[in-house]
């Protein structure tokens, strides 16, 4: 099976990579070349430029970001860059502007990402190609040609890279794009007595804000797979509850708590209608299902230990990844309806907090294996063959890594600055970015928006 | 003949009476309504009896009768253990005696009541060749104020808070366990004990028992396991006789560490059950 996709990618070519970092990601991790080599010349306005430096340095940065694509330096590139298909001609003496000029050495760029932007009626209007360098024939090295409009001002121009920025990904089969995404978390920064509070911030960092005001213990946030609901384990009662916001009202919605010590740890299922949760409704920490409310209640697990972090697949409903002992905690899987528990970790150290990749495929996880107790590091494992790689290295305690909506970032929180604050990385452990830096900072998942 | 009145009542002097004065200036008239409302038809005051200090010589002098006229306690009033003297000035009399084993006395004279033991009333009783006099004279013997009582340390004293925090111990854990340790059992027994005499004092109130772990096993694993915790804490009290429905169980896992140094002597404070108060 696997040697058939493999022969149907060599055949699609470069437009293969994309399906193969989804098909395996394993492997992709592992990979360092095979990726497109882009050429991103400077844009410039036919009007003001004032908003050209935030918009060459966002396109720039998705582009990167997304880990699809080997970046070109600009400090290579020849004198002469393309604005429009019109100034391309079949050869240039290296001087630009001719594709052969940008395929060849020193650039070595297998595409080339150039364009414009002008202002129009008061629209800002962007002009953005693709093309395949080394293709002989215009038309058929023509990838991407697309006009996007925007509000004239620096939001505008950052909007219209990112707009850009997503179907060039989405031209090379990138799974998703983080345009939009954002990532909830859990910070103390503006509350007082050992309490926290639900924030949220842009996926880059950026538009840090408050979501909850609670005046209790706030923790353990998830975030519903279109986005809309938030829920979250509260102290505002006294003991922890599962709460739930609506993310745009910014209002509590109704949760059925059941009577316990403790009603945590919730989840939701992939159609966002239900969710799993833990209670110690019959003494113990056990997994529950329920609708998106709380009512209908069932539990799933039966077993003499504690039971957390219930995480089902995204692709397939009917498998459940949790947490438990007894012994070391470790990460086991079973049955949404409970039955063929099976380990999945190998048992070495203690296992936790597994999030499930977009593909159903691949677990990120934190592992304390060969290091000591409490000494958590990210790791990515495939669910299928249990083949793991690490990605930190004892830089502090590094817990709680979530998937980004693309499969391929990952956020993750880190002590490893003497405080606990949260960081983004490539699921190959790269471009490492610490978003946040106020108070300390925990529990971060990643919504589509 | 007739005698006056010279004999001072001790009741007369006593300090408090200024105090009720007033207070009794206001109860009178309204206890007066109130009887009267009770009483009917009723308008008429009762008088007051007569006061057991007025002399009971006949007012009507007689020739022949003694003449009592001076009967007094100097002073009126003492503290209990203290001495004061009678004085009397009798005229016309054979005989005076005094009760409470005095006796016989002359006419004129003082007698010494030494260490005073409680309020005593004296009576005076004068026989002439007419008849009989008598008079009262009161010692009032009042209590010394009382001496502090012993500073003490036990725990009968206090706001519930401060008692739960003085009086309750935490018990500690094992790394990943919620066992009952050798040492924690030591710790519960007394515990339950002090659990006992702070719930019988504060007979509304009830008792949180808190489960806590150190910051090394995941956010999510030790909110299961510090529930497991404060169960088996609660369990092991109830055992011991503690209400179980004074008792109220709360796991705060990892979020409230008391101790944040990364070594085993903090991580051992950390692994806890500890006691709070409901709200």
């Amino acid at each position: 099976m696997r040697k058939s996709i493999i022969v149907t990618i060599a055949a699609l070519g470069i437009l293969g990579t994309g399906l193969l970092l989804g098909q395996d990601i394993t492997s992709w991790i592992r990979s360092t070349g095979g990726k497109p080599a882009l050429a991103v010349i400077d844009f410039r306005s036919a009007g003001s430029q004032a908003y050209m430096g935030a918009f060459n340095s966002t396109l720039f940065n998705d582009l990167q970001n997304s880990a699809l694509f080997d970046m070109k330096a600009k400090s290579l590139f020849p004198l002469n860059n393309p604005q429009r298909p019109e100034d391309l001609r079949p050869t240039d003496g290296g001087a630009g502007f001719a594709l052969a000029d940008w395929a060849g050495a020193p650039v070595n760029a297998s595409h080339l990402v150039f364009g414009y932007l002008a202002e129009q009626n008061g629209v800002l209007a962007l002009y953005g190609n693709v093309d395949d360098t080394r293709q002989s024939d215009s038309q058929s090295a023509k990838l991407l040609a697309q006009r996007y409009a925007g509000t004239p001002d620096q939001a505008g121009a950052i909007h219209l890279a990112h707009e850009f920025a997503t179907d060039i990904i989405k031209q090379f089969g990138g799974s998703g794009s983080l345009l939009g995404s954002r990532i909830y978390f859990v910070s103390n920064r503006t509350s007082k007595k050992n309490n926290s509070d639900i924030w949220v911030m842009d996926w880059d960092g950026n538009n840090q804000q408050q979501l909850t005001n609670t005046n209790a213990l706030t923790i353990m946030p998830a975030i519903s797979p279109d986005g809309s609901r938030l829920a979250y384990t509260s102290y505002a009662t006294g003991t922890p509850n599962v709460n739930v916001l609506d993310t745009v009202t910014k209002r509590t919605v109704p949760f059925y708590n059941q009577q316990a010590s403790l009603n945590a740890n919730i989840s939701f299922t992939p159609d966002g209608k239900s969710v799993y949760y833990v209670s110690t409704a019959s003494g113990q920490p056990q997994i529950y299902f329920a609708g998106i409310d709380g009512r209908g209640f069932r539990r799933i697990s039966f077993r003499d230990a504690i039971e957390a972090e219930p995480k089902v697949n995204p692709v397939n409903p009917g498998l459940l990844l949790f947490v438990s002992g007894p012994g070391p905690q470790q990460i086991y899987q079973m049955s949404s309806e409970g039955v063929g528990v099976q380990k999945v970790s190998n048992g070495e150290g203690e296992a936790s907090n597994p999030s499930w990749n977009p593909d159903g495929k691949h677990i990120a996880f934190s592992w304390t294996r060969g290091y000591a107790t409490g000494n958590w590091n990210v790791f990515v494992m495939d669910a299928g063959t249990h083949e793991y790689v690490q990605l930190t290295h004892s830089e502090g305690r590094n817990e709680n890594p979530v998937w980004a909506p693309d499969g391929k970032h990952l956020v993750f929180m880190s002590n490893r600055s003497g405080t606990e604050q949260i960081y983004t990385m490539l699921a190959d452990g790269t471009q490492v970015q610490q978003l946040t830096s106020k108070g300390a900072n925990r529990f971060p998942v990643w919504g589509v928006k | 003949m007739k005698m006056s009145l010279p004999i001072k009542s001790s009741h007369l002097t006593f300090p408090n009476r200024r105090t009720l004065t007033p207070a009794l200036l206001v109860l009178t008239p309204l206890l007066m309504v109130f009887a009267s409302a009770c009483g009917g038809k009723k308008t008429g005051i009762t008088p007051p009896p007569a006061t057991s200090q007025a002399p009971t010589n006949n007012s009507t002098p007689s020739a022949g009768r003694p003449v009592i006229s001076e009967f007094i306690a100097e002073p009126s009033s003492v503290e209990r253990g203290q001495s004061a003297i009678l004085r009397w000035t009798v005229t016309g009399a054979t005989g005076v005696a005094i009760d409470h084993g005095i006796g016989t006395v002359p006419v004129t004279g003082t007698q010494r009541l030494a260490a005073a033991t409680a309020t005593t009333t004296y009576t005076l009783t004068a026989t002439g060749p007419g008849g009989d006099a008598s008079a009262t004279a009161t010692l009032t013997v009042t209590a010394p104020v009382p001496p502090p009582p012993p500073t003490t340390t036990t725990s009968t004293t206090g706001t519930i808070d401060e008692r739960v925090q003085r009086e309750l111990h935490d018990a500690l854990f094992d790394y990943d366990s919620n066992s009952i340790r050798a040492d924690a059992r030591a710790v519960l027994s007394a515990d339950a004990e002090a659990l006992k005499r702070i719930l019988a004092d504060f007979p509304r109130a009830a008792i949180i028992v808190e489960g806590h772990c150190d910051e090394r096993g995941s956010a999510e694993y030790n909110l299961g396991l510090g529930d497991r915790r404060s169960t088996a804490a609660r369990d092991y009290l109830t055992q011991l006789g503690v209400p179980a429905d004074r008792l109220k169980t709360v796991s705060y896992g990892k979020e409230r560490p008391t101790c944040t140094e990364a070594s085993e002597g903090c991580w051992q404070q950390n692994r806890r059950a500890h006691f709070s108060v409901g709200q």
